[in-house]
């Protein structure tokens, strides 16, 4: 499955300054996986040490935040968009 | 150009402590936690504070500005009423009682203080436009203070905000989106345009500007201890929309603390949300250390924030205090902001309703002491929600009479 991954702008060190990836996975897991595959070291800044989302990042599969739904394992069906946001906003 | 932000020296990261460069940076790089302005103070009396101007630049040495702030064209928010309420004590039972009225402030919520920070950060950095997510009372102070400072403004509310607020954040000019969502959806669209370059020279106050816009939240707990004749309360009762301000209220008190400038004595704080958008209390009850993000549905719109951000960190505060966070129903809302304003005589928006409803069931539920020395706050101006005490009628409609009114009374 093809997917079009939005990493936000302190880790586009990683991905050579591009705003938007291409990615592949069934799951959000597999893109991630795979992500960190492309561009190593970005898994770890995404994920803890035990292998959960970070508590200060929001992961978006299309218009849904994945703590909504499935979490890592929400499915990420072909053409979608993942989005990945920093959730240090509000007020 | 010189970057000029008084005492604040860096920005560090709240999760893993790594220190950064000042500069309109929001996120570690390590672990995505939010950064916050650190310091380097100086000698601090409380009559330098006590010698300067009746608002938040009295506590210019304390806060990311530079020196000759209050010259500079802003708000001058702040300096607002510390109310001693005898009447909504006596209803309550509490033998001591005060409401921080911040509705007192220019644009009529506790927002002009932390936009008149972001707007010195804005100066600071070269930026031309002032932005924002909104759940309402923010727009309107960051339009009016970028009217003052001579900037462009464009900012973003969900599209079904109380019409009050719309007039409010219009009337100083600018652009205001309405995005068909909820204000979480406004937050993500922001975060996202941050990194676009239509957003380039932009001051989102509450995104790429929070570290230092958050800050301005100090200032309430600031002049709350001043007020009080230096001291700290026993007992506060602080909304949570994203739970930025409970979190910076407890640090200027611990700042006022270290700097000895108030007596080291323990305090509780207690966290205020509505039932129908509750993350942070149903965490708090159900003993998580995370929040897991909620759909809002309640009439505090305000207080509409179902993912926040500072979540963490108040059930950090609030379990390190020895208070707690408590949530009340829409009805208890409207029939609180009717209780403060008949005891008071202070006109509560919503978010107001919120935090003395929840005053109200903290003492009945025996969580808060009734002989403890108590502060509430009201973020709010009543006129900005009047849908939610829409119901009200006059008392009678009778002929221009005096028998009329006799056959009344």
């Amino acid at each position: 499955m093809s997917v079009s991954v939005r990493i936000p702008t302190i880790l586009r060190t990683y991905t050579g300054g591009n705003a938007e990836v291409s990615g592949e996975g069934a799951t959000l897991r597999d893109v991630l996986a795979k992500l960190d595959s492309d561009y190593p070291g970005i898994g770890a800044r995404i994920l803890d040490e035990s292998g959960k989302i970070r508590r200060f990042v929001n992961v978006y599969v299309g218009e849904e935040d994945v703590r909504f739904v499935q979490g890592l394992d929400t499915p990420a069906p072909e053409g979608t968009q993942i989005s990945i946001i920093p959730a240090v906003a509000g007020g | 150009m010189s970057l000029d932000f008084g005492p604040a020296v860096a920005l560090s990261c709240r999760e893993c402590g790594t220190r950064y460069p000042l500069g309109p940076s929001f996120a570690c790089v390590e672990c995505f936690g939010p950064l916050e302005a650190a310091y380097s103070f100086a000698n601090v009396t409380r009559a330098d504070i006590e010698s300067g101007p009746a608002n938040i630049w009295r506590y210019r040495s304390l806060l990311p500005v530079p020196v000759d702030v209050a010259s500079k064209p802003n708000m001058n928010p702040g300096w607002t009423k510390l109310v001693k309420a005898g009447n909504l004590g006596r209803a309550l039972g509490i033998k001591s009682l005060y409401v921080k009225d911040d509705s007192g402030n220019p644009t009529h919520s506790f927002k002009d203080r932390v936009v008149a920070i972001a707007v010195e950060a804005a100066r600071n950095f070269g930026f031309h436009t002032l932005s924002c997510s909104s759940t309402g009372n923010l727009a309107g102070a960051v339009t009016a203070a970028a009217a003052r400072a001579g900037l462009d403004a464009c900012v973003f509310i969900p599209a079904d905000l109380e019409q009050a607020k719309i007039a409010m954040a219009r009337v100083f000019g600018g652009k205001l989106i309405g995005i068909d969502g909820t204000y979480d959806e406004v937050n993500r669209f922001c975060s996202e345009l941050i990194g676009d370059p239509l957003g380039d020279k932009w001051g989102f106050v509450n995104v790429n500007l929070r570290p230092y816009y958050a800050e301005g939240s100090k200032t309430l707990a600031y002049e709350i201890a001043e007020q009080l004749g230096w001291r700290v309360p026993e007992q506060i009762v602080i909304p949570i929309a994203s739970g930025s301000q409970l979190t910076k209220i407890d640090k200027g008190f611990k700042e006022l603390i270290q700097l000895g400038l108030v007596e080291d004595r323990p305090y509780k704080v207690f966290g205020a949300q509505a039932l129908g958008c509750s993350p942070v209390s149903a965490a708090y009850k159900a003993g998580h250390d995370v929040v897991q993000p909620v759909k809002p549905d309640t009439i505090a719109k305000s207080l509409a924030i179902g993912n926040p951000a500072d979540g963490p960190y108040v059930l950090d505060i609030a379990r390190r205090t020895g208070g707690a966070v408590e949530d009340v129903t829409d009805a208890e809302i409207v029939a609180a902001i009717k209780l403060l304003a008949s005891t008071e005589g202070i006109f509560a928006e919503t978010a107001g309703g919120v935090t003395v409803g929840v005053l109200k069931k903290l003492v009945e539920t025996g969580q808060l002491d009734p002989e403890a020395e108590t502060v509430v706050l009201n973020t709010g101006d009543g006129l900005k929600t009047l849908d939610a005490v829409a119901d009200v009628t006059p008392t009678a409609v009778i002929r221009p009479s005096l028998d009329a009114f006799r056959a009344t009374v």
